[in-house]
């Protein structure tokens, strides 16, 4: 997007902040879409005009997503609300074995937006969906009155293309597999903790937030035997792995000791009264894969900048369905829950 | 990470559980008073590295789970008042008053604030000068220096719109009641080290002499545990009873002597009601005469109710650790953190919760063998 510069091209002493009428469907709502939506997503899907995109036909399966981002602030170290809905949805095609094709953007802008605000978000989406190797190709913009939203909410679908004979998914997942985990966890949540909070620690904490593509479609073009892949969100590894395990009816052994955690996340947790396997993640994931494969499968990642801390973190054995136990620092053992209740609201 | 990791070492835990086994002949039980013990104990697993004679039993340290259901009510009414922005530390919202909790208090309209510090609900009471600010002020002797602190500020600032909802409680009566009560297996404290930072060792001096009772003051992380629950059996087969500081990174023997000062000159001691375990004389902390003003009782004129538990809840017993949370009938099935009857199921220093999050599923005991190091991939 180097022909953009960083400056809002709307004429600003003209329009400074969004208004009602920029998602009201005359003028302002075209100049809009023309002047600062169209020209950094450009592409010949996208550049039809049209009511929506018409999309040629592949052959494969498909993939389709859907997601909503109304994180709070819109940026944090790291990252920001622009280019979260991207990688968000880019992540949950991934997570489905599929090279991620198309994204649609719905936005919905309380009035008195700067316009400069919603300029950088757009900006960084288009720069988000480069590097992702995805296209945005239809969207829509609606404005609510001031007080009714909170800044920018974001929705994006998204299709991917399965191009493999793979069957990812929890049902695949066998007793006997290993548990890959790619990176270090907890970073995006106390990222956002940090900046809500006014915490300051010695160095900035940075939101992990990234495409996941990329690294899954390594695997997948290495041939690696994949029975299940999942990021990790919202409720932390523990979500992913008690999701996993309820449905596909096995138990889940980790081991506390494996599981890479940064000291400053570490630091925070301990100052917060927070456990980093409930904490928030936007570039991580769980790999299932039969032992064999995880030893062809390691290299891969730690070749990526994105997996280069990737480890072996458990395993899965027949035992009790939904149950996930974990080895603790000291050699105990206790299970790991499902969050109950808000570890912290709107974080993506 | 410094400090955290060096106390979670397996290799030391395991040279501690030896040398425990080592020195114990005889059954005892241990209780640590404090719920983040509870929590790291659970949580670790630190019980099941000891020598099958020795039993940890909880205690009543959750400040939370031991504030009763009439002063949660007089809560929630402040927090629905349209005037009032009502402050809490997050642990609070979701414990069960007799009707409803803060969080559906908020969910009606309340404007409920999660804060990190009382400082924080001064400031807030700076900012909306014609708004009431409220903040709950729960805990035991470690927290009062804040709360006093935020009294004091408010004060100095001539804030006219900011109080206090006092339910402070004070841990030394309550090991006593437990001493006291009929039927007590409790043969030796871990003392709260965070408390005892505060208020230093005397008043525990005072519990081991008279009851001849062995009480090692312990810190929260797991070899602070197995340490202290050593110091403890160690003293129980020599037939001693001292008060010994394991914790010694924080606690001195005077504690901290202007924080002491501070509680004194905002707070004086006053009988209170536990949840579960009843009224406890001099057990409580309220405003004192001069700071009054800041009563948030007072302040909106609250006829305080009682009762309203739900006579399922076993809390009483788990808080005075008669009976493990996982005993009582309701646990797990009728009770949990989603539809709780009692305030240990929700409280992050709750027994119940600590139990319910690591410990719900039967057999969680073994080692699993999990291929750990990448360096054999």
């Amino acid at each position: 997007m180097g022909e953009f510069g960083l400056s809002c091209p709307l004429p600003i002493d003209q329009y400074p902040t969004v208004l009602l009428a920029h998602g009201g469907g005359g003028t302002l709502m075209h100049q809009l879409i023309g002047k600062v939506f169209r020209p950094v997503f450009r592409n010949p899907l996208l550049d039809v005009g049209h009511d929506g995109a018409l999309l040629p036909a592949v052959g494969h399966r498909l993939a389709f997503t859907t997601d909503s981002f109304v994180v709070r602030p819109l940026f944090f170290p790291g990252g920001d609300i622009g280019s979260l809905a991207v990688h968000g949805t880019v992540n949950d095609l991934a997570m489905c074995g599929a090279r991620p094709l198309y994204l649609s953007a719905g936005f919905i802008l309380e009035e008195g937006l700067p316009m400069e605000t919603l300029w950088r978000i757009v900006q960084s989406m288009g720069r988000a969906a480069e590097s992702a190797g995805v296209h945005l190709v239809t969207g829509d913009t609606k404005v609510v009155e001031r007080g009714k939203g909170d800044g920018v909410f974001i929705n994006t679908s998204g299709v991917g293309v399965i191009e493999h004979d793979l069957r990812i998914a929890p049902q695949s997942v066998r007793p006997g597999d290993l548990i890959l985990l790619n990176g270090d966890i907890g970073r995006h949540g106390i990222a956002i903790m940090a900046v809500r909070e006014g915490l300051s620690f010695e160095t900035t904490i940075e939101s992990d937030s990234a495409s996941l593509s990329g690294l899954v479609m390594d695997l997948l073009k290495a041939g690696v035997e994949i029975h299940c892949l999942r990021d990790l969100t919202r409720g932390g590894l523990s979500s992913a792995l008690v999701e996993i395990a309820e449905t596909a009816r096995v138990q889940i052994a980790i081991d506390e000791r494996s599981i890479p955690i940064r000291e400053e996340v570490q630091g925070a947790c301990e100052i917060l009264g927070l456990d980093p396997l409930y904490v928030a993640n936007e570039g991580r994931f769980v790999a299932f894969v039969p032992s064999a494969a995880a030893e062809r499968a390691l290299p891969i990642l730690h070749a990526h900048p994105l997996g280069r801390e990737a480890s072996v973190i458990g395993i899965v054995r027949k035992g009790q369905a939904g149950l996930v136990t974990m080895t603790t620092a000291i050699g105990g053992s206790r299970i790991v829950d499902m969050l109950s209740g808000e570890q912290l609201p709107r974080i993506c | 990470m410094k400090y955290v990791s060096e106390y979670r070492d397996a290799r030391k835990a395991a040279h501690y559980a030896k040398a425990l086994a080592r020195v114990v002949t005889h059954p005892w039980t241990i209780m640590e008073v404090c719920g983040g013990q509870t929590h790291a104990i659970v949580k670790y697993g630190v019980d099941q590295l000891l020598p099958r004679q020795v039993t940890l039993v909880h205690g009543p340290g959750c400040p939370v789970c031991v504030t009763p259901v009439g002063l949660l009510d007089a809560a929630m009414e402040i927090a629905s008042r349209p005037e009032v922005i009502f402050c809490s530390f997050g642990d609070m919202l979701r414990v069960p008053g007799s009707a409803r909790d803060l969080l559906s208090v908020k969910a009606a309209g309340g404007d409920l604030r999660v804060v990190y510090s009382p400082l924080d609900a001064v400031k807030l009471a700076r900012e909306h000068p014609t708004r009431e600010v409220v903040f709950f002020a729960v805990g035991f002797e470690t927290t009062a220096p804040a709360n006093a602190m935020a009294v004091y500020q408010a004060h100095r600032m001539g804030l006219r719109n900011f109080s206090l909802l006092v339910a402070h409680v004070l841990i030394p009566p309550a090991m006593e009641a437990i001493l006291a009560a009929p039927g007590n297996r409790v043969q030796g404290f871990l003392a709260p080290g965070h408390v005892c930072t505060v208020m230093g060792s005397p008043e525990y001096e005072a519990i081991a002499g008279r009851h001849r009772v062995p009480i090692v003051i312990t810190g929260f992380e797991p070899l602070d545990i197995l340490q202290g629950v050593f110091l403890c059996v160690k003293q129980l087969e020599e037939g001693r009873a001292e008060v010994e500081n394991q914790y010694a990174r924080s606690v001195r023997r005077e504690g901290n002597r202007e924080a002491q000062q501070l509680i004194r000159e905002v707070f004086r001691v006053c009988p209170r009601e536990w949840r579960g375990l009843g009224e406890i004389p001099g057990s409580g902390l309220t405003l004192q005469d001069q700071y009054a003003a800041y009563d948030a009782e007072r302040r909106f004129n609250l006829a305080r109710t009682t009762g309203g538990e739900s006579p399922e809840c076993r809390s009483g017993l788990v808080l005075q650790g008669a009976i493990k949370p996982q005993e009582c009938p309701a646990f797990g099935t009728r009770c949990t953190p989603e539809h709780p009857l009692g305030a240990p199921m929700v409280s992050s220093e709750g027994a119940c919760a600590a139990y319910y999050r690591y410990r719900r599923a039967r057999g969680v005991t073994g080692n699993d063998q999990i291929p750990k190091t990448n360096d054999q991939w």
